[in-house]
């Protein structure tokens, strides 16, 4: 550790102008990072982890201004620096890696092209040899055969393998300091492993150090050196990844660490300690759940899509002639499973397993193939998808979103969006008595009356979720299905909605079918778990046998994946680098 | 934080929209002056034929062809009629033939646009080459062929800009309803028993309503010049009814001779009210759609 910290952040403190005001996101934030020293910055939405990286690179947007405190890069004063000096100074001496890989990629420009314009720009390579220097770079991500991925659109390349390029294009000039803004949200367990353990071994070569902004504290604690945690644009905590995990100081810190899923931790166990009994399974009254008969019964179920050429929308407009015989891509390859009254089961894979396609099957959103689905010992399957949207038996399958900002019309109250489906399929008429519904539903839903007047963006995140819960238990359905409803909340609220979730489920005797890709979320509402995988089911069994004892590889690599730091016995884990993507 | 407690009331929704206009207005000066000049316009609409000081078709031939003056602020027509009082009293004519036909066009273009978007197919492709088969005129000279073959009155002069303008609407309208095709609000909607045509009309095209209505707001504007136009050119309104483009034209042969006031008042009344729509079409933008702003 050399004397001279490597970036040096003292008192910063960075405001917005608003048309409210003024409002500071970042208070008096101290931090310091030498040389090869990799800090992790957690903490929620709103916390001010981004903002503060954006400072240290000056990318604040136009409202934004560092008002106070110093950002020292080795001997340059950030602050003071000419828009020169930073240009040269970001890309060169700090690079950044961002939430989303294809976004941050040009779109119509081959992969390896944008390697040898970052290389060029800061004159890192001479013209006649920069393409070789831009497929060396490209080997050096770990992209499996360089040369011809060199000619490869972003579109073309999977979101791991995307990450790869934007990590490439980070570290093509050699930089010093590497901030990486959640640069594995979004992807698969096993890629994010794949993606973090290449970052890590890549810097580490270098001697870089490495900034990892993150939401996940396990992440964050498995991969850093330091971690600190931000909270309403405070530092509350800095320690060690072990003293962080094992000793956590400040009450913030303890009640992140409480509200990550872990095993060995039960659902009341995430919420805040001062809230957990309140709330607790004693104030429930258990529906009576007479018979745990399968209400669900999926059995060979087939979902085949044409393979489309390149250009989806825009050459099926323009189609003359017949298209070229489509290929048939199996997105959901003869499964089979059942759900019984009152039971929740999991339904886990990584993205293009063929979970949500099989999951809006069920809901009778799209067709299926082949196969059929009987719930109820009706077979719905057998109905067209248009014609179930106005059929009784609607009401009685339902389905909470991945994402409640989406699912919300942004031009409905909190109110008319919960009446919607009570407008349409139930029995209640007058403005009154479904006010009267919606106000009861937001009761039992945890949404305070009063928010019910406004729009979703005027509601935070969780409260968005409330309403969308709300809106699917409005009609007293028997099944529900969870397609990730907590994936886009923070995790202090995505343990609040899942216990509302539990205590539903337990007082209106609905089942749960749960879609998600996170195993520890699963385990804490689920009795039985289906592990998928392309298109098939390669696991089923009850939630502990299959997450503690799981059979299939698959099964196994999925939670070995899972961030978790475990550091009384050091991680018995050789590198073992998975076939990402 | 008094802001944030006006926004948790019941019936806000209006409130907050005045308030954010207001801001938006007084934030920018141009918008706020684009609206002044727009109220003018409603007023003179309005209030036009009541409060002119002279009569517009009454012809006065010993007071004809006087340059402006005190009596006659724009000066007097080659029959003695009084300018001011003609170009005031055509912005009724005019404003009128404008909102009408912009109305036509969103009702015809809008919800064909949105269907197009929404449901794809063979809605798309109808709608997608009706579009086309218009564009595939220069716009001015179709106006003119279906004024030409329907008989030139008021009503086909709107149904010829409606025509015209029909393709813009289509698009914007297609574009916008394609993106929130699979949004989730309208999978929601389907699970809530909601047929396809009411999610079209209830829960998609309320979102697109803030670009539908910036769009009305520029096409205002062209619809203006275009009944104008069509005026101007002898297969629009009929004279000796006060219409800017009939005003300018029959001017414009007095021009030679030194008689400009005649054509160039009502050309000046044609350029403001289309500067104005085009500002106002700016500043709609800013208020319906933050995100937008520039």
């Amino acid at each position: 550790m050399t004397a001279i910290p490597l970036l040096d952040i003292r008192d910063l403190t960075v405001e917005f102008q608003t048309r409210r005001g003024v409002v500071t996101a970042v208070q008096h934030v101290n931090l310091t990072i030498a040389k090869g020293e990799t800090i992790g910055i957690v903490g929620e939405s709103g916390s001010g982890k981004s903002v503060t990286s954006y400072a240290v690179m000056r990318i604040l947007d136009r409202a934004g201004r560092i008002a106070e405190g110093a950002v020292m890069f080795t001997n340059i004063d950030v602050r003071q620096a000419s828009e020169d000096d930073m240009r040269e100074l970001r890309g060169r001496e700090i690079s950044m890696i961002f939430q989303n890989p294809r976004a941050a990629l040009n779109p119509i420009r081959k992969v390896g092209r944008q390697i040898e314009d970052v290389l060029l720009e800061h004159v890192k390579a001479a013209p006649s040899e920069v393409t070789e220097k831009a497929i060396e770079i490209l080997d050096q991500v770990r992209i499996a055969r360089p040369r011809e991925r060199y000619h490869a659109y972003p579109f073309e390349l999977s979101g791991g393998m995307c990450q790869r390029v934007v990590i490439a294009l980070a570290l093509a000039c050699r930089p010093q300091l590497l901030i990486a803004d959640e640069p594995t949200t979004g992807l698969d367990v096993t890629t994010q492993k794949t993606v973090m353990e290449l970052i890590v071994e890549l810097t580490r070569a270098r001697g870089m150090s490495t900034i990892l902004i993150t939401h996940d504290l396990g992440l964050a604690a498995t991969y850093c050196d330091k971690v600190v945690v931000m909270e309403k644009g405070y530092v509350v905590e800095t320690a060690t990844a072990r003293n962080i995990f094992t000793a956590p100081a400040h009450h913030y810190t303890r009640k992140l660490m409480r509200a990550t899923p872990r095993p060995g931790a039960s659902l009341r166990d995430l919420l805040p300690e001062e809230e957990a009994p309140a709330s607790s399974a004693a104030t429930v009254t258990k529906f009576p759940v007479a018979d745990r008969k399968p209400l669900l019964v999926v059995e060979k179920l087939l979902k085949e899509y044409p393979r489309k050429g390149v250009g989806g929308m825009m050459s099926k407009f323009m189609r003359r002639g017949p298209a070229p015989e489509p290929k048939v891509f199996r997105a959901v390859d003869g499964i089979s499973f059942a759900v019984n009254r009152g039971e929740s089961v999991g339904l886990v894979g990584e993205s293009g397993c063929g979970k949500s396609t099989t999951s809006t099957m069920v809901m009778r959103l799209i067709d299926k193939t082949d196969g059929t689905i009987m719930f109820d010992g009706e077979d719905i399957g057998e109905i067209p998808a248009k014609q179930f949207a106005k059929l009784p038996m609607r009401r009685r399958i339902q389905m909470v979103f991945q994402d409640p900002t989406d699912s919300l019309n942004p031009r409905f109250t909190a109110a008319r969006a919960i009446a919607d489906p009570i407008l349409r399929l139930s029995d209640i008429r007058g403005s009154d008595a479904i006010r009267a519904r919606c106000e009861e539903l937001a009761l039992q839903v945890g949404l305070p009356v009063e928010l019910l007047d406004r729009f979703p963006h005027q509601l935070s995140g969780g409260q968005k979720a409330r309403v969308g819960i709300a809106r699917a238990i409005a009609l007293k359905p028997d099944l529900i299905i969870l397609d990730e409803p907590t994936a886009a909340l923070d995790v202090s609220v995505q343990a609040v909605v899942l216990n509302l979730l539990q205590d539903l489920k337990e007082s209106l005797g609905m089942s749960y079918l749960f879609v998600s890709h996170d195993l520890n979320v699963v385990r804490l509402l689920c009795d039985r778990v289906i592990v998928m995988k392309a298109g098939k089911i390669v696991e089923e069994g009850p939630t502990e046998r299959v997450l503690f004892a799981p059979e299939a590889q698959y099964t196994r690599d999925l939670l070995a994946a899972i961030p978790h730091p475990t550091f009384e016995p050091e991680q018995a884990d050789p590198a073992r680098v998975a076939a990402g993507s | 934080m008094t802001d944030l407690a006006a926004a948790s009331r019941p019936s806000s929704g209006l409130a907050a929209l005045l308030r954010h206009s207001r801001y938006v207005i007084a934030e920018n000066r141009v918008t706020g002056f684009a609206f002044g000049l727009f109220l003018l316009i409603v007023l003179a609409a309005v209030f036009g034929p009541y409060i002119v000081p002279h009569d517009p078709l009454a012809s006065d031939t010993a007071a004809a062809l006087k340059p402006p003056s005190m009596k006659h602020w724009f000066g007097t027509d080659q029959i003695g009629r009084d300018v001011f009082s003609r170009v005031v009293v055509a912005t009724r004519l005019d404003f009128f033939i404008a909102v009408a036909s912009v109305a036509l066009v969103f009702l015809m273009g809008g919800l064909a646009g949105v269907a197009a978007g929404f449901f794809g197919g063979w809605t798309d492709r109808i709608v997608g080459r009706i579009a086309d088969t218009i564009m595939a005129f220069p716009l001015f000279v179709l106006a003119m062929g279906i004024v030409a073959a329907l008989g030139n009155t008021v009503q086909n002069i709107i149904l010829a800009t409606a025509i015209v303008n029909f393709p813009l609407y289509a698009r914007v309208a297609r574009a916008e309803a394609n993106v929130r095709r699979e949004a989730g609000f309208v999978q929601a909607a389907r699970l809530s028993g909601n047929g396809e045509f009411r999610i079209v009309l209830a829960q998609v095209l309320p979102n697109i309503m803030p670009i539908m209505i910036v769009q009305m707001s520029l096409t205002m504007g062209y619809a203006i010049l275009n009944a104008a136009g069509l005026s101007f050119i002898g297969l629009g309104v009929r004279p000796p009814t006060a219409e800017w483009g009939i005003m300018v034209a029959e001017g414009a042969a007095f021009m030679v001779s030194g008689e400009w006031w005649i054509a160039f008042f009502p050309g000046l009344a044609l350029m403001i009210a289309v500067f104005c729509f085009n500002l106002l079409g700016d500043g709609l933008r800013d208020i319906v759609d933050p995100q937008r702003r520039t």
